[in-house]
């Protein structure tokens, strides 16, 4: 089992979604997050004062695959949350050890 | 002390400068003559007489009843001006945390100067006709009923003339909120600003449209001075005391260096638009009839916001490559100040001028006269209003026209564009009293204040937020 955890631009959101879902992805958590990488934030004027925005809005997605699903997801979320420009986001992957199904105590892929 | 020094020097000698052109009066064509009386008139019947008597009664019926309707329609425009529009306005401009606070210090005035004006507050501006303040004559609204007050408004009911009235006495101290915003107590602000009514706006009020006032242009005034509704005693005043409480409070904790930027724009921006309608009823219905003047009044208002909205914008592309929401409602609200001295005076073009000047100097005062002084005026009630009311009141002075208002009498001129440069004289002078007042009026009452309810809210309470330390409660509880 890994988990892929995704931070993409909140624009690509809804196509990187659909992706997921296509190849067969059931479930996934979605968070509202703000950040910034590489990509510097941008400044904003209000009455003649400047600020400096750094932390940019984000959307992360998290979801947990049996690691044969693994590299497809990758490859669906590569395609669907590029734009080319900077600021794209990450994808980071991380082995996980167990899940449990709260409702009736599944365990292992099966509880996906 | 020694800066003090220089700055009454330089008021005096500005004082000393404008007598002269006030000595000039206006070269005033000859008055026409009046008709000689006329000669005797044949016997009318009784029943023709009362029949003509009916008719008299009837018409003047007629007329009270449209200019009632108008004004009691802007009446309640101009308290839309304070609830929501300015608190809307404001409440935007602040962080999250303060949003509630600012909105409860303009619906608190709405409370408070309702019933201050009712006690003294209306006898204050409108009694008596003595130079510089009224008198306790309608204390309590005492014969205030449904019969016009010929001096100031012959065709409505008094109680229109008050309740209208009343509504420029409540915004006008919530305008300096915006200086104050963020880190004045509760309790400090009611206490500051039921003093300043009574020693700051009532005097003004008084000397500029009260029956003999120093400053009165129609009611045997000293210094004839055009305010049609309110640039010196509404704008001036409060956007100089704001100027004053800003520098007496000191700075927000963390102010420039910590990012302050509004919480929502979307507020300010509903605000700026219900202010820019509520405006009409402010500077149409300061004609006190649905007449000529009313119109030419409106216009003036609309052309002076839309060419300061587009002035403000104008100078912010040039400075920073983009013209801003913010800018373009900042703008229009400085036009609208602008405009309120003039609007019963000036034509449409004037009206343009006016309003375009104004928010190119209004955009110059809040980001770089601010910048260069550092004080901390967190909403800019000076850089606008005081600025705005300022240049305004002067304006008016030089664009005045008699065949758009004669207030000094048929064919006499009124401005500059009449010849009449006198009255850039007169309005300096009226201009320089608003100063005046307001300045010493504030420092007073501020120190009062300081030394019994306090001013300013501890450190602690200004990070955690006006709205949980002094009302114990939040403007969003998103997740409830």
């Amino acid at each position: 089992m890994m988990k892929i955890e995704a931070i993409i631009q909140p624009s690509r959101f809804e196509s990187v979604k659909e992706a997921l879902l296509e190849i067969g992805v059931e479930g996934m958590t979605v968070t509202e997050v703000r950040g910034h990488g590489r990509q510097k934030g941008h400044t904003e004027v209000y009455r003649g004062r400047e600020y400096t925005v750094d932390l940019l809005p984000k959307v992360k997605l998290e979801v947990v695959l049996p690691d044969q699903l693994v590299n497809r997801a990758v490859e669906a979320i590569l395609k669907s949350a590029k734009t080319g420009k900077i600021g794209d986001g990450k994808i980071f992957l991380s082995r996980v050890e167990e899940a449990i199904r709260i409702r009736n105590e599944e365990r292992g892929e099966s509880a996906l | 002390m020694k800066r003090m020094g220089i700055v009454c020097c330089c008021v005096l000698t500005l004082v000393l400068l404008a007598f002269p052109l006030l000595a000039q009066q206006s070269p005033a064509a000859a008055s026409p003559a009046t008709p000689a009386a006329s000669a005797s008139t044949p016997e009318v019947p009784p029943a023709v007489r009362e029949r003509l008597n009916q008719l008299e009664q009837k018409v003047t019926a007629a007329q009270s009843s449209a200019d009632n309707a108008w004004m009691l329609v802007s009446a309640a425009l101009v308290l839309m001006m304070t609830g929501p529009g300015l608190a809307l306005f404001y409440g935007g401009l602040v962080r999250q945390k303060n949003v509630l606070a600012i909105m409860m210090q303009s619906f608190a005035l709405m409370a408070l100067i309702t019933v201050l004006w009712a006690l003294v507050g209306y006898s204050l501006c409108f009694g008596g006709s003595g130079p510089f303040i009224g008198n306790f004559q309608m204390a309590l609204l005492r014969g205030v009923g449904a019969l016009p007050n010929a001096d100031y408004a012959g065709t409505i009911p008094q109680t229109t003339f008050m309740v209208y009235q009343l509504m420029f006495a409540i915004i006008t101290p919530a305008l300096i909120t915006g200086a104050t915003a963020e880190r004045m107590k509760f309790s400090g602000t009611v206490l500051f600003m039921t003093l300043w009514f009574l020693v700051v706006y009532a005097p003004m009020a008084h000397m500029v449209w009260g029956k003999g006032g120093f400053l009165n242009a129609s009611l045997g005034g000293r210094f004839p001075t055009l305010d049609f509704a309110g640039g010196t005693v509404v704008h001036v005043t409060s956007g100089v005391s704001a100027l004053v409480c800003a520098l007496y409070l000191g700075k927000r904790v963390g102010y420039p260096k910590q990012p302050m930027p509004p919480h929502s724009l979307v507020l300010s921006f509903t605000g700026a638009c219900l202010l820019w309608v509520g405006w009409f009823g402010f500077n149409a219905g300061s004609a006190l009839a649905s007449n000529g003047l009313a119109s030419s009044a409106f216009v003036a208002t609309h052309f002076g916001a839309a060419a300061a909205a587009i002035g403000w914008c104008v100078a912010e592309w040039f400075k920073n490559g983009r013209a801003s929401a913010l800018g373009a409602i900042s703008g229009a609200v400085a036009g609208l100040v602008a405009i309120t001295p003039a609007a019963g005076f000036v034509g449409p073009r004037s009206a343009l001028a006016i309003g375009f000047l104004a928010g190119i100097f209004c955009f110059w005062m809040v980001t770089k006269f601010k910048a260069i002084f550092g004080y901390d005026d967190a909403l800019d009630a000076f850089g606008v209003h005081g600025a705005g009311g300022t240049i305004g009141a002067l304006l008016t002075g030089m664009c005045a026209r008699a065949v758009i208002n004669p207030i000094f009498g048929e064919g006499k001129a009124v401005g500059g564009l009449d010849g009449h440069w006198g009255q850039v004289g007169n309005q300096l002078v009226g201009v320089l009293i608003a100063w005046a007042l307001a300045l010493v009026g504030t420092v007073i009452i501020l120190k009062v204040v300081d030394v019994t309810t306090g001013l300013r809210v501890t450190e602690e309470q200004e990070v955690a937020g006006l709205d949980i330390t002094q009302h114990g409660e939040e403007g969003y509880n998103l997740e409830s």
